[in-house]
């Protein structure tokens, strides 16, 4: 069993906590001039995206959690998994939908994705910080105003919903910052 | 930032030698004079909460090496000197410490050391808190200075007396804090105060203010002289400012036996905890032996002054170069 010591924490380590892969966000030494020396770490359970804060007195040792981040391609989804692809081996995986979670909206065929595996097992995704979807429903376009203030809903080709400017029209591309959920421009189809 | 660069600003690092020029003024104005001692030496720090760089060197260039060690403070040093009569005296020096990295924590940084001959640890807090004023008056406004004993601030802040209570009520605060810790199942009375301190009675601390805290448990005595008394308490303090911890000084222990025998219990400690043997500097018991004046002395980090003087979040902004880039 892999297992790393306190002095070994920083940001990304993956640590197996109450029996769930967790991430370490935030690690801070706390240490007395004289006395016992602490590590206050935050940790995100991969399974869940629950944060938490836990205190590991200095020396403690930790088990790794087998978690591996990967770049695979989206192909499918068949009702009950999402199918993702290793473009150089072709070995595909699917994920469940804990694991696709809020990032469903942000699930386009052919594009990308970071998917965390645990045991090879997909528990969590990452889309990319910018995907280009099609706008499939949204008010009538108003020609000339460009001013962008305001905004109005669009619903996307991926049913996610976000406040675009006045002047586009349904099926029109656009870039969406998946981290903020806020449109970033038009994309010449 | 390429990793070539510093990663504190120059403006920063102007800020840095105003503070050293500032420091040196304070005590040039008290005929405290500036002394260097050796950064590198055979002996290192016993206590085992700090972990000594350890280096080697070749012995008349045969194969056979002899260990030395970086200081973790010029404190062993400089009590050999005023046993040796030099009067009160500082230092600006660096120091390591192996595994210390984080916001306030380099395994190099700077401390400011002095001592103050006939001077006890009450005297020169007070002596700390000018300094303190004197150098913050171009940074920031500084409100009343506070002083606790570490009763007091466990009472105040934490809401238990850590001189009446046993091992469990400290947990029952850390559990209504809402500390969850880890690795904690088989460790002594001490480790479960340092975590309420550290978790619990800094995060509580009034702001904007120079807090002192003092007379810690005498089982946390370190260097410092023991008051006799129910409870006895060491004569140490501690200086927080923002939270955070910039100073610890004692009223010094001059007995050499005590001093021997608590190098003697570090080492026992050491070995029970699996950590390396560090000898100890037998010069400072026979320098005790011949005589320590009376007095106090503290020790205060520089970086972590500049960090709170200029409101820095990040040791590294006042560090040219951390150890990644050094």
């Amino acid at each position: 069993m892999a297992t790393y010591s306190t002095s070994e924490f920083k940001n990304g380590l993956k640590l197996m906590i109450d029996g769930y892969p967790c991430s370490i966000i935030e690690n801070e030494l706390v240490k007395p001039g004289k006395g016992q020396a602490f590590n206050r770490v935050k940790l995100r359970n991969l399974k869940t995206g629950r944060v938490m804060e836990k205190t590991f007195k200095s020396g403690e040792s930790v088990e790794a959690a087998d978690v591996m981040e990967t770049d695979l391609q989206y192909l499918y989804n068949d009702g009950e998994a999402w199918y993702f692809m290793d473009t150089k081996t072709f070995e595909q995986v699917g994920a469940d939908e804990t694991a696709i979670g809020e990032n469903i909206k942000w699930l386009k065929e052919q594009d990308m994705y970071e998917v965390t595996l645990w045991n090879d097992v997909p528990i969590a995704i990452t889309p990319p910080n910018f995907v280009e979807l099609e706008v499939t429903e949204t008010d009538p376009g108003l020609r000339g105003d460009t001013s962008g203030g305001g905004g109005k809903p669009a619903t996307l080709s991926t049913g996610a919903v976000v406040r675009v400017p006045l002047f586009l029209d349904e099926g029109e591309m656009i870039k969406v910052d998946t981290r903020t959920g806020e449109y970033v421009g038009r994309v010449k189809k | 930032m390429a990793s070539w660069q510093p990663t504190a600003s120059l403006e920063m690092l102007k800020t840095r030698a105003r503070l050293l020029s500032k420091l040196r003024a304070f005590f040039a104005e008290k005929d405290i004079f500036e002394v260097q001692t050796p950064v590198l030496s055979h002996s290192g720090n016993t206590e085992p909460s700090i972990e000594t760089f350890i280096t080697q060197q070749h012995e008349n260039s045969t194969s056979i090496t002899q260990p030395s060690f970086l200081n973790t403070s010029p404190e062993f040093a400089m009590k050999r000197l005023l046993a040796a009569g030099c009067g009160s005296i500082y230092q600006i020096t660096p120091a390591f410490r192996q595994d210390e990295q984080g916001k306030k924590h380099n395994p190099e940084f700077t401390l400011l050391e002095w001592y103050r001959i006939d001077l006890d640890h009450h005297a020169l807090m007070g002596e700390v808190n000018s300094l303190i004023r004197f150098v913050a008056e171009d940074f920031l406004t500084l409100e009343r200075s506070q002083f606790f004993s570490y009763r007091d601030a466990m009472i105040k802040f934490a809401d238990v007396d850590p001189f009446k209570v046993d091992i469990e009520a400290l947990k029952a605060v850390a559990v209504k804090e809402g500390i969850d810790a880890v690795g904690m199942d088989d460790v002594p009375f001490d480790s479960w105060l340092d975590l309420l301190m550290s978790h619990v009675v800094e995060k509580n601390l009034p702001l904007n203010c120079p807090v002192f805290i003092y007379d810690y448990p005498a089982s946390q005595a370190a260097l410092a002289k023991i008051k006799k008394g129910s409870p006895a308490v060491a004569e140490r303090f501690e200086l927080y400012i923002n939270g955070m911890e910039l100073a610890n000084g004692f009223h010094e222990l001059s007995d050499a036996e005590e001093q021997a025998e608590r190098f003697h219990n570090d080492q026992i400690q050491r070995k029970e905890s699996g950590l390396p043997g560090i000898p100890a500097d037998y010069h400072l018991i026979d320098a005790l032996k011949y005589g320590l004046p009376d007095c106090a002395g503290v020790a205060i980090g520089v970086d972590r002054l500049l960090m709170v003087l200029t409101g820095a979040e990040h040791i590294n902004k006042v560090l040219t170069f951390p150890f990644d880039r050094a």
